[in-house]
């Protein structure tokens, strides 16, 4: 839009014109700006590469004489045979261009040729929430990290989500350290360990599976397996919806769920919590986009009524001011 | 110039690349690729020059000499020069890992082959993304009899500039959920109902997938000038010009035209084909077309518009030096439709050739539930399913997470005008306007086969038959010498694919007639669509064989194409 803008504005104030160079030399004009250099550059050993050498014996891949024998003369468009190529395609070396320069120097370049071809390694790390949650008197802050390393099918994970009172410390904190391996055009399976920092060090067990559902939710669920044999889970999904290209709505589910109860951390078995927000973010830089929003959070089930029975609250609604980044 | 110490080793810092390009020509050439900054437009960054200049120098070679280049590397990487269109033994093509090990730093390799064609070509590095940085150029064969169709001549050299680095912009494509891509859907812009947005989002597909980098990073250039930089075509009035156009773009499609001016179509990729004036016509990455044009008096824009309308190269076609022609603005962005999807023609019911018709108003899919969909028995609950039925593709084509889509029904459409320009009211080159001018043998495929273009949008992952290059370094697709093969490429994504041939022109099957089918070393293949060619493979060795979006190759959508034996009975040995 810009640019439109720019092009109608800019171009009519005109600088120094520049002019392309006519290349018929019908005019005269075609003088070659850059004469032909006649000085060459310092040469190595390559020079005698034109030549070639003697094809080795040429080596067989399967046989192919069983192919039919094509009549190269009565063929309709439609009746063109798709079999195999005939054997004379499968006959002299591997790699013809080891034939001129060298089987070593080839295969090191075909080595080189895999990373930028197809085995590129890349990575990232996201901050998906870095906020602050206000809500009756209380000032919360929260994160959730995720980063990436790998290729197109199996990536290092990593992942750590936390939160805790301004003036009260962290509350609670994990970290998990996941195998990720590409399981379908969408979906990864993760494997690999969770360690709780807060409320107390406890080490999981984690397998799940994270990608995009249809209708572009991004979803994220996994079971962990504590070292004291409790089998938790836990399931979030969020979707991006863009209100213009730089703002973007994002509402926003998580569930957690457990088999069992575990007393310590006042948790009753089946569905033990809900999370839902809604945050609208302004993109400042697609790396960079500042949001507000608004969460809701209430324990469900038997962890409700363990909540209540101690006099806590077992829901609420807070106000949230944050930064989603990445690199 | 021609030390072979780096700049660096020299205790010097980068110099600036100068913007267009000199010329260099006889049987002797020396090029030196070397590190550099550039800027236009207010963009700035590094860039790989090629003596100096971004673009590269233009080689002016002739039909029938011999000629010699050396190319001197002063990178801190191995590079290499791939000389696109031209017909050379296989190990001066020039693409390490296939044809040759590459040049190392510090070294010179010497390029040496007879010219055995005429026409518009270009030279670009086949090494990593380093094409994206400047270190490509143009190339005129004159023909060896005199061309008495023009006065002037022109090179148009149609790329892009970004102040990003290549391997970030390789990065962001995996990793950044269409980081390039300001022209999405969003709830207060587009034509699309709520219906059809569902849709797209239940297959997890974006209708404005156009272009994977855009006008957001680059600046769109013409002979190395951005569109505030004034570039002039000089003529004068009455001349017939003729303009060298070649897409030496990393990602770009061009929508080229000069609004009152029609062109005369006379080569595509460098050989003729029988006149035909369009008043557009849209380039694929790495295509080259020649057109003739004769302009009033007065100044005309030349524009290259990017397919997804993201920004413009801009020149002046002009009889008056200095003054400068006003471009059209940029028009709408362009959105996917059902044909891009792969489920043929909206009607449905149609098995020939696509209906212009099926994509009027930019992507309305208001006939959504009619025809074709009730035939495809597609429903919305199982679109998803229908979008990928893996038990269409054959055996050979690996199914995996890097195929995200099967076109349920890909037709040919080669009388498509290209993405957003089946509508614009004017004439429109499409494939099937191309006729050889010269003819070519009469002779009957002998064989024929399918080669399937696959990939997966939201993890950046390309390929053929599902496998990347990296995968099947040792699995070419294989013809034996002199084999006459007909190839179909059939697009499993719903983007636009250039596939280029190394070292050979195919003939595209095009209805023009066997002997007329025009010769072209790339094809755009539209997205969930085929496209077809014959081809005599008559050029032994191995040769690249790859779509020719930089970040797509880099990505694995690349084969080797063997010819056998080698060498060629009575050659060689």
């Amino acid at each position: 839009m810009m640019l439109r803008l720019g092009l109608a504005t800019t171009l009519a104030l005109a600088a120094a014109p520049l002019s392309a160079q006519d290349m018929s030399g019908h005019e005269g004009h075609g003088a070659p700006a850059e004469k032909p250099s006649t000085e060459q550059p310092a040469k190595d050993d390559h020079s005698g590469h034109g030549e070639m050498k003697k094809a080795p014996a040429p080596f067989k891949l399967p046989d192919m004489t069983g192919a039919p024998q094509m009549d190269h003369s009565a063929h309709a468009m439609g009746d063109i045979p798709s079999g195999p190529p005939p054997a004379e395609a499968f006959e002299g070396p591997q790699h013809a261009a080891d034939e001129i320069f060298g089987g070593e120097a080839m295969a090191e370049a075909r080595k080189t040729n895999h990373a930028t071809h197809g085995d590129m390694l890349t990575g990232t790390i996201m901050a998906e929430r870095l906020e602050v949650r206000i809500s009756d008197g209380h000032e919360a802050f929260l994160w959730g990290v995720q980063g990436w390393y790998g290729g197109d099918i199996d990536k290092f994970v990593i992942k750590s989500e936390g939160e805790g009172e301004f003036g009260g410390g962290v509350e609670d904190a994990e970290i998990q350290a996941l195998w990720g391996h590409a399981i379908g055009p969408f979906f990864d399976l993760q494997a690999g360990a969770r360690i709780d920092l807060e409320p107390e060090s406890r080490s999981h067990l984690v397998l799940g599976v994270q990608g995009l559902a249809p209708y572009m939710w991004h979803v994220d669920g996994a079971l962990f397996l504590s070292d004291r044999g409790d089998l938790t889970a836990r399931v979030e999904g969020e979707y991006d919806q863009k209100i213009t290209q730089a703002l973007i709505l994002q509402p926003r589910l998580e569930l957690e769920l457990s088999a069992q109860d575990i007393p310590e951390r006042e948790i009753g078995a089946g569905l033990t919590k809900i999370e839902t927000g809604l945050r609208l973010r302004y993109e400042i830089a697609r790396e960079f986009a500042p949001y507000v929003g608004v969460g809701y959070e209430a324990k469900l089930g038997e962890t409700a009524d363990i909540a209540r029975l101690a006099g806590e609250d077992t829901d609420g609604v807070a106000a949230v001011f944050g930064i989603r980044a990445w690199f | 110039m021609s030390l072979p110490l780096p700049a660096w080793a020299r205790g010097e810092s980068l110099t600036h690349a100068k913007q267009g390009f000199g010329e260099v020509s006889g049987e002797k050439i020396a090029l030196s690729v070397g590190e550099h900054h550039f800027g236009v437009g207010g963009r700035k960054g590094h860039a790989i020059a090629v003596n100096g200049t971004v673009p590269g120098p233009l080689l002016r070679l002739k039909e029938g000499q011999k000629v010699r280049i050396d190319v001197t590397n002063n990178l801190e990487e191995d590079t290499s020069v791939h000389w696109h269109g031209l017909l050379l033994p296989f190990q001066f093509d020039g693409v390490p890992g296939v044809s040759f090990p590459g040049i190392k730093p510090g070294e010179t390799f010497t390029y040496e082959f007879p010219i055995r064609q005429n026409g518009t070509y270009w030279w670009h590095s086949h090494s990593g993304l380093q094409e994206q940085a400047g270190h490509y150029g143009p190339i005129i064969i004159e023909s060896a009899e005199p061309d008495p169709r023009y006065d002037r001549d022109y090179v148009v050299l149609l790329s892009e500039f970004t102040p990003r680095h290549p391997h970030e912009i390789a990065r962001l494509l995996k990793v950044g959920e269409h980081y390039f891509n300001n022209q999405m859907q969003t709830a207060t812009e587009g034509e699309m109902s709520v219906k059809e947005r569902m849709m797209w989002g239940g297959m997890r597909m974006n209708p404005r997938d156009i272009s994977d980098v855009t006008g957001s990073t680059y600046t769109f250039l013409i002979n190395g000038h951005g569109p505030m930089d004034g570039l002039e075509y000089l003529f004068e009035p009455g001349e017939r010009v003729r303009l060298r156009v070649i897409n030496g773009s990393a990602m770009t499609f061009f929508n080229v035209r000069i609004p009152g001016v029609p062109m005369t179509v006379i080569a595509a990729d460098g050989k003729d084909v029988a006149p035909v004036e369009v008043d557009e016509f849209q380039i694929g990455t790495a295509e080259t077309y020649d057109v003739i044009v004769a302009p009033s008096e007065g100044s005309h824009a030349l524009v290259a518009e990017a397919m997804d309308r993201s920004g413009m190269g801009v020149a002046s076609l002009t009889s008056h030096a200095g003054h400068r022609a006003t471009p059209p603005p940029l028009r709408e962005p362009v959105t996917l439709t059902m044909a891009d999807m792969g489920m043929g023609s909206m009607n449905g019911a149609h098995g020939g050739a696509m209906e212009q018709d099926a994509h009027a108003g930019h992507g309305s899919m208001a006939g959504m539930d009619h025809g074709g969909m009730d035939h495809g028995a597609m429903g919305h609950g199982d679109m998803d399913h229908s979008m990928r039925d893996t038990s269409k593709l054959p055996p050979d084509v690996k199914v995996g997470p890097g195929l995200d889509m099967v076109s349920p029904m890909p037709m040919d459409r080669m009388d498509y005008p290209g993405l957003g320009l089946d509508n614009v009211g004017h004439r429109v080159l499409r494939y099937t306007d191309l006729k050889a001018k010269r003819m070519n043998p009469h002779r009957m495929p002998t064989r024929q086969m399918e080669i399937h273009l696959t990939g997966n949008m939201e993890r950046y992952m390309w390929s053929f038959d599902g496998k990347k290059f990296s995968a099947v370094t040792d699995d070419p697709i294989r013809f034996a010498y002199d084999e006459r093969v007909r190839v179909k490429l059939v697009n499993d994504t719903m983007m636009a694919h250039p596939i280029h041939l190394h070292g050979h022109f195919f003939e595209l099957v095009n209805g023009a007639g066997m002997m007329n089918q025009p010769l072209k070393h790339t094809v755009i293949v539209q997205p969930g669509s085929t496209a077809t060619f014959d081809v005599i493979a008559n050029e032994p060795g191995d040769w690249a064989f790859h779509c020719h979006l930089l970040y797509h190759m880099h990505a694995g959508m690349m084969q080797t194409v063997t010819v056998r034996p080698f060498p060629a009975p009575g050659e060689g040995a």
